[in-house]
């Protein structure tokens, strides 16, 4: 699905990602994890084409990222809250995305009531504009709002960041589920470990730029990630 | 410690992106305070002789009865433009600084804002003159304290009502009241305070009336900050009800209407945005200026033209300057949802097209002067569609001074409401209709000039979809350099 060819991004003659190559198959739920700094937001921010690579290109369903906008259709993402538009009740956002995704309001609403649980009671109806939300709640709000319109590459950066534990646990539960579906590629990044072991079936460390460690999970490997960030 | 807060705003200033990035914007502004500095000064020296030459009464005491015209709408003018004094006050509030402190520094910088000091360049001027023209000197003095007085209780009461909107129209509806009754004849609030102010100059000991009631509001605003310095109180975040509204009449044209509903929204929800529309009202009435003898220069037929564009262009001026910036605090959304840069723009382009052609509906009432009067504004309208709008939406792809829409949430939220930078990036746009105007005359007659400036205004029109190509890709361009700008917030 996401083919990453000799990816650098150099910012002032510092290079902060370099890869030369990865391959992400369609249906793999990807959790990217490393120290802040390691590259993992650069890395999303360049498969959103919001920064540009210095040298290399990302293909995402064989189409070239930063020339091409046909990947927009099937990618949706949350990464911070500049995904957010502060201004909108919550139910107004989603209803915004669905357009765009050309969703009608109903299709919107069916997808909301699965998240129920998710929301805890806490975000729709609640007379409030997202800009008036916790952090936690509005982080519920964009990542249910990127799994809008059947996107078949999700991106969410942090997504565990800033959620109570409930709610940590019920989003596990979730991404789990979109990667049972194997017509959707899920990529998420945390510094928790357990969290990225327990939902991928796929880990890649980065460090200062590099693919480091690229493992898929088992009983052992939270151990092995442990002693390779404790070193 | 005043000069490590001074070390702290001077950091503030010249290491936000919006300056490093926009020189060209600065020596506007530079352009643009030169401008008022001039225009004060010769308003100052020049009003005492235009009231003695147009009027008969003696023009000091006409200038002490219009006065306080002069402070409401000075007071007017700080509501929208004024931004209310901050400082970084959170990561300043647990550290070993007396809370007197901080706010007798933030109080301070805004005695120093340019908004006072503008006024000195027409009291000053004035003063000399008085003392030119022989007037006691020591009422003069007391008179200029009296009014350098005021200049800072206005200021200061700004920032008091800056936080509560019903008190602002409660004053002004007072005031126009007060004008309009004034100007039926029926009764004049002037009559009144000429007195004070008058008094000034002849009772030289009244001056400790405006200062006293400098040093009582300056006590009130200390102690209403000082009070307000908690997270829970001034710098909380209030929360407005919300009510979820879906527009649904919009959804028939598609995109479009899904673009349409979230400017409407964004419009009507954020303070800075909602600004957009009280200018857009207040443009609408700016032609009365012109031809009407209020202002003598206007009534020649180019400054016609200005003004012609400025009654229907108000909203496309004041919002379209900055098209992707209010977006920008979440423009990485639509940068990577399901977006062509196409449909944006496009949809930013309708919403101009339609609220001009709003404005020109609404400036029928232009008619009332003549029918050329409405023709001119009809025209400068096709040209502001077919040409103005296109150059905003140029304008704006080099703009990257992001708007933090969400600041206006806490009591020392930096608010600013309207930025008069737009109003300098308008120049350009007006000399060109003017231009043609002049030439239309020069050659022929007005007739042909409005021709000529509606000519413009179709061909533009006509060639819409190749200029949107050109302009969707500078946007394209500018893209990376835009998030990049945006991401850090002033």
């Amino acid at each position: 699905m996401i083919q990453v060819k000799n990816l650098t991004k150099t910012y002032n003659g510092t290079t902060v990602l370099n890869i030369t190559n990865l391959d992400i198959p369609k249906g793999q739920s990807f959790g990217l994890v490393g120290n802040n700094g390691a590259g993992k937001t650069t890395f999303f921010s360049l498969l959103l084409d919001l920064i540009q690579p210095s040298t290399g290109m990302i293909t995402s369903n064989s189409i070239q990222i930063n020339i091409s906008e046909k990947w927009k259709p099937f990618t949706s993402a949350f990464i911070d809250e500049s995904f957010l538009i502060g201004y909108l009740t919550p139910e107004e956002y989603f209803y915004f995305i669905g357009e765009l995704r050309g969703w009608n309001k109903a299709d919107v609403d069916s997808l909301l009531v699965k998240y129920e649980d998710f929301f805890n009671g806490e975000i729709l109806k609640n007379k409030k504009y997202l800009r008036d939300l916790s952090k936690g709640n509005s982080k519920k709000v964009g990542i249910v709002a990127a799994l809008i319109g059947e996107p078949e590459v999700i991106i969410l950066d942090e997504p565990f960041a800033n959620l109570d534990p409930t709610t940590q646990i019920r989003l596990k539960k979730i991404i789990k589920e979109l990667a049972e579906d194997p017509s959707v590629t899920i990529l998420v990044s945390s510094h928790d470990l357990q969290h990225t072991v327990e939902v991928s079936n796929r880990i890649v460390a980065l460090q200062k730029g590099e693919v480091v460690l690229d493992l898929v999970p088992s009983s052992e490997t939270l151990k092995e990630l442990e002693a390779f960030f404790a070193a | 410690m005043i000069k490590r807060f001074l070390s702290l705003e001077w950091k503030s200033f010249f290491r936000a992106a919006s300056f490093q990035t926009n020189l060209a914007i600065k020596i506007l502004m530079i352009f643009g305070a030169l401008y008022f500095i001039v225009a004060f000064s010769l308003l100052g020296a020049g009003s005492y002789y235009i009231i003695e030459k147009e009027t008969n009464s003696e023009p000091f005491q006409i200038i002490n009865k219009f006065i306080l015209y002069y402070f409401v709408f000075d007071l007017v003018f700080r509501f929208f433009l004024q931004k209310t004094p901050v400082m970084n006050i959170r990561p300043l509030l647990y550290i070993n600084i007396k809370k007197d402190t901080i706010v007798n520094f933030t109080l301070g910088k805004s005695a120093l804002s340019f908004f006072n000091i503008m006024h000195l360049f027409f009291f000053i001027p004035l003063s000399v003159v008085l003392l030119y023209k022989g007037f006691d000197v020591f009422g003069v003095i007391t008179w200029l304290v009296g009014m350098i007085a005021m200049v800072l209780i206005i200021n200061f009461l700004n920032i008091l009502i800056d936080k509560k909107d019903a008190v602002f129209y409660t004053v002004a509806v007072i005031f126009i009241a007060l004008g309009a009754l004034q100007y039926f004849g029926l009764f004049d609030a002037t009559n009144y305070t000429v007195l004070f102010f008058k008094g000034l100059y002849d009772y030289a000991w009244m001056v400790i009336i405006p200062i006293a009631v400098l040093i009582l509001i300056y006590k009130i605003v200390h102690s209403f900050f000082k009070s307000n310095l908690y997270l829970d109180a001034g710098l909380s975040t209030t929360h407005e009800i919300a009510k979820t509204q879906n527009f649904e009449w919009l959804d028939q044209f598609g995109t479009l209407g899904t673009f349409l509903k979230n400017d409407i929204r964004l419009i009507t929800r954020n303070k800075r945005a909602k600004s957009v529309i009280i200018m857009s009202v207040l443009f609408l009435f700016y032609g009365l200026l012109f031809g009407s003898g209020a202002i003598e220069v206007y009534d020649g037929p180019v400054w016609q033209v200005f003004g012609g564009i400025f009654v229907t262009g108000g909203f496309m001026f004041s919002f379209g300057q900055f098209v992707p910036s209010w977006d920008s605090s979440y423009y990485n959304l639509m940068m990577s949802q399901n977006i062509q840069y196409r449909e944006y723009l496009s949809s930013k382009w309708w919403l101009m097209v339609i609220v001009t052609l709003i404005a020109a509906v609404c400036a029928s009432f232009y008619l009332y002067f003549g029918w050329q009067s409405y023709l001119l504004i009809l025209v400068t309208a096709v040209y502001n569609i077919g040409i103005n709008a296109y150059i905003v939406l140029l304008a704006g792809a080099y703009t990257k001074t992001p708007i933090d829409l969400m600041s206006n949430k806490n009591a020392f939220g930096d608010k600013k409401a309207f930025n008069f930078k737009t109003l300098l990036l308008v120049i350009p746009q007006i000399l060109v209709p003017l231009g043609l105007y002049y030439l239309g005359i020069l050659l022929f007659d007005e007739v042909v000039g409005l021709g000529f400036i509606a000519l413009a205004g179709v061909l533009g029109f006509a060639f819409k979809s190749k200029v949107f190509n050109w302009i969707e890709n500078i946007y394209k361009t500018q893209k990376y350099e835009t998030i990049a700008a945006y991401k850090q917030k002033n």
